[in-house]
């Protein structure tokens, strides 16, 4: 074995760290701003216009993390992205759909005549909803194994709604974070109602995904995988136990610590995320093709990766100043 | 009827053809806007800064419609042309990586600055950042032109086994026909964007909102288009040449020349006929296509029978929608052409005798209603020389290499035709609202609510130093 030296094994890798990567940083940040869309109806109309100044210079950026991990699937892996995207041809269409009226909200319901804003509000909030809805009926089968079966499109309906209230549990966290007085009360609230639907989410793929393959079955419940793996949940529980504790307490004194939720919660994810990804490796299409088999030439893959190198640096450095700049408490968005 | 192949063109064509209308605005209209920017933090004249708050707001929703419509389009390579990755993926994917990682995080971080960070950011900081949109919106230009020449112009590979590998990077970027096409695009974008100034502004005018800024952006436009254009004119047909010799079916095509033959009559009308391949009705200038193809009067042009194989199978474009599309883009050049020349004629002789015509700067009030009407004429020109070169490469998807049927996926037909309908509906709703809240941001800003700029308090002193006009 030459892991180092071969190029057709670690630039797979490589490759499916780096979307991997991606994927996460997508359901993180845009996971919060399309939750902050699907609260939407529960807002008054003053209260709505804060929420959208509180995701507004950011929702683009995050947004284009997306644009990244498909293309990263392009890239590296052609033949599994066309696989992937044809099986879910319907669900995609309806992402695009609700991606499509969402974005163009932001921009529309400032600048259309004032009778038209309600109607951009609910475009905002249903292209939310739609693109939630559609990104978690993905996963659901995605996990099963990209079939059409009745069974798995109950599974991914299911895996639909608690998505969507996953993001609308990270969203609450965001406006506790952004928001004050009134309207960070009642994020507060929502964030009390939604961490159920994501100990259900979690807990549901958690348990699934075993059962669809033996495959995932054996990596996590033979010895000693299992062993060196318990933390992982364990940890989780940790960490759900502590939002709970302290969401019921909040809001803090003077304040403080009102972005350790958001924290909080990224951490969940990212452990959730990671104990997916162990189960799917190597596999790109469940149990159908391998991120070896399905990468793209070496030479292709290289250059990327050289320029990689250099670029993601530099898009964390300025995404990170652009939330330094626009750090604090959300203010009303006007462009003067 | 249902044919999933035809679907997914009719589909694809529809979702570029929206697609594109976006980043035609934005590409130029970031360097305008970083030019009244400039303009502003020379002069610290207020009319630069209002002329920058009113096209901020068109560039910021130009770009929202154009990332949204790009995301559909990055996905429809994956639901409806799979193949397409799959042979040439090894190319493709590199350079379309590289426009997501050079050019899309670069714009969508900045321009939440550029928008929102005005007054929360210094000058030079926000000054950095329309320039760094301007830029981003180039690169990905650049990059998706490189691409697309590629396809028309393929070189530096090899096919190993049916796909494609990459030998030579530097052949791939700079393939033969990416230096006019770049050009062409950025020149076009420019042009639409001097239009759609010009149009706007003279709206402004016309229903009262008289203002400096509003002065000073129809002026820019009007001699930015006046000077352009003839540049356009020259690159466009140095393209021309470059796609007679890399791509001569769809030069026969956009010339409805049947036969190969000398002295080809440049054809100002006809009506292709695709059965009998030969043109009903012609009207043309003799010997005047060979002229401009090959410079001699007598010169050879290549005929579409040279582009039949033996069996019959047709291997060139459909001829009426190239011949036609491409006199629609030549047609709607000439008339940008002459409307700017007049339009930078009377400011000129107004400037020189100061005589006080009606209308603004001597453009009369009949004039300025045209201007209105040609706002979007860049849109024509540009979807009509779109659909000449990208119709003018079928049945290839890449030129010689693989034709667009190879690339289709098998998804059932009814299922992209209702796809289709849904994005028609929500593309032609957006379409409108798009136009009409253009021309709502004009009527309330004639109203007087953005005649005096707002400048942040860093920047507050210097405006009050300048003496009024």
């Amino acid at each position: 074995m030459y892991t180092f030296g071969d190029p057709t094994q670690w630039l797979p890798f490589v490759f499916a760290g780096l979307m991997g990567l991606s994927i996460l940083i997508y359901v993180i940040l845009d996971g919060f701003d399309l939750g902050v869309g699907v609260l939407f109806p529960l807002a008054n109309n003053e209260e709505k216009d804060a929420m959208i100044a509180s995701i507004g210079p950011f929702w683009d950026a995050n947004e284009t993390w997306l644009v990244l991990a498909v293309g990263l699937l392009l890239v590296a892996f052609p033949t599994a992205h066309g696989e992937i995207l044809t099986a879910l041809y319907a669900p995609v269409f309806i992402m695009l759909i609700g991606l499509i009226l969402r974005g163009v909200a932001f921009e529309f319901r400032v600048k259309a005549p004032a009778a038209y804003k309600r109607l951009w509000n609910n475009a905002f909030f249903i292209g939310s909803l739609m693109t939630s809805l559609s990104q978690g009926f993905m996963l659901g089968l995605y996990v099963m194994g990209l079939d059409w079966t009745w069974g798995n499109i109950a599974f991914g309906l299911l895996t639909a709604v608690f998505l969507t209230v996953g993001y609308s549990f990270i969203g609450a966290t965001w406006m506790i974070h952004k928001n004050s007085e009134a309207l960070q009360m009642k994020a507060i609230r929502w964030a009390r109602g939604g961490i159920w639907g994501l100990v259900l989410g979690i807990g549901a793929i958690s348990l699934a995904t075993p059962f669809v393959s033996e495959r995932i079955f054996d990596k996590w419940f033979s010895f000693p995988q299992a062993l060196l793996l318990a933390p992982l949940p364990v940890l989780s529980a940790v960490v759900i136990v502590w939002l709970w504790a302290m969401l019921r307490r909040m809001p803090f004194r003077d304040d403080h610590w009102n972005w350790l939720p958001f924290v909080a919660a990224t951490l969940l994810w990212t452990m959730a995320y990671g104990g997916m990804a162990y189960s799917f490796y190597p596999y790109v299409v469940p149990e159908k093709i391998t991120i070896y088999e399905a990468a793209s030439a070496p030479e292709s893959l290289f250059i990327i990766l050289c320029g990689t190198f250099f670029v993601l640096p530099a898009i964390v450095g300025y995404t990170l100043l652009s939330y330094w700049i626009f750090r604090g408490k959300a203010r009303e968005l006007t462009y003067d | 009827m249902l044919d999933t192949l035809l679907l997914s063109r009719i589909q694809f064509a529809a979702n570029i053809s929206f697609h594109i209308l976006f980043p035609t605005i934005t590409i130029a209209l970031g360097w305008v806007l970083l030019y009244f920017r400039v303009r502003y933090n020379r002069s610290g004249d207020a009319r630069w800064m209002e002329a920058y708050g009113f096209w901020v707001k068109i560039f910021a929703l130009s770009f929202a419609m154009g990332v949204v419509s790009g995301i559909t389009m990055s996905f429809q390579f994956g639901t409806n042309w799979p193949g397409f990755m799959e042979i040439v993926g090894n190319i493709a994917g590199p350079l379309l990586a590289y426009e997501i990682m050079t050019a899309f995080f670069l714009e969508a971080v900045f321009l939440g600055i550029m928008l929102f960070g005005f007054s929360r950011v210094p000058r030079w900081l926000h000054t950095g950042a329309t320039f760094l949109v301007a830029f981003g919106t180039t690169m990905s230009t650049f990059w998706i032109i490189v691409l697309n020449s590629w396809m028309h112009t393929p070189q530096g590979f090899e096919m190993i086994d049916g796909v494609a590998h990459a030998t030579d990077w530097w052949a791939i970027i700079f393939n033969p026909s990416m230096p006019y096409r770049f050009f062409h695009m950025l020149l076009a974008s420019f042009l639409t964007v001097s239009f759609l100034i010009a149009g706007v502004s003279a709206f402004r005018w016309l229903i009262g909102g008289r203002t400096k800024g509003v002065r000073v952006a129809l002026r820019t436009s009007l001699v930015m288009a006046a000077l352009l254009i003839p540049v356009q004119i020259f690159v466009g047909d140095m393209h021309g040449l470059n796609t007679k010799e890399y791509q001569p079916a769809k030069v026969a095509a956009m010339e409805g020349v049947w036969e190969t033959e000398r002295g080809a009559p440049l054809l100002l009308f006809a009506i292709p006929d695709e059965e009998a391949r030969e043109n009903n009705y012609e009207i043309g200038i003799p010997g005047l296509a060979s002229f401009i193809l090959t410079h001699e009067w007598d010169g050879e042009v290549k005929g579409l029978n040279e582009f039949v194989a033996e069996d019959g199978t047709v291997l060139h474009p459909r001829v009426a929608p190239v011949f036609w599309s491409f006199r629609v883009m030549v047609g709607t050049g000439v008339l940008m052409l002459l409307v700017s020349w007049a339009a930078v004629a009377m400011m000129l002789r107004k400037r020189a005798d100061g005589a006080g015509r009606r209308g603004v700067d001597g453009l009369p009030k009949l004039f300025l209603v045209g201007l209105v009407g040609m706002s979007f004429s860049g849109w024509l020109a540009t979807l009509a020389g779109w659909y000449t070169t990208e119709i003018g490469r079928q049945p290839w998807l890449v030129q010689g290499v693989m034709t667009t049927k190879q690339a289709v996926a098998d998804v059932p037909a009814p299922m992209v035709l209702s796809s289709l309908i849904l994005y028609l509906a929500v593309y032609a709703l957006l379409l409108g609202a798009y136009i009409g809240v253009i021309f709502y941001l004009a009527r309330r800003a004639s109203r007087g609510q953005s005649i005096e700029p707002r400048v942040p308090q860093s920047e507050r002193a210097q405006v009050n130093a300048v003496p009024a006009e």
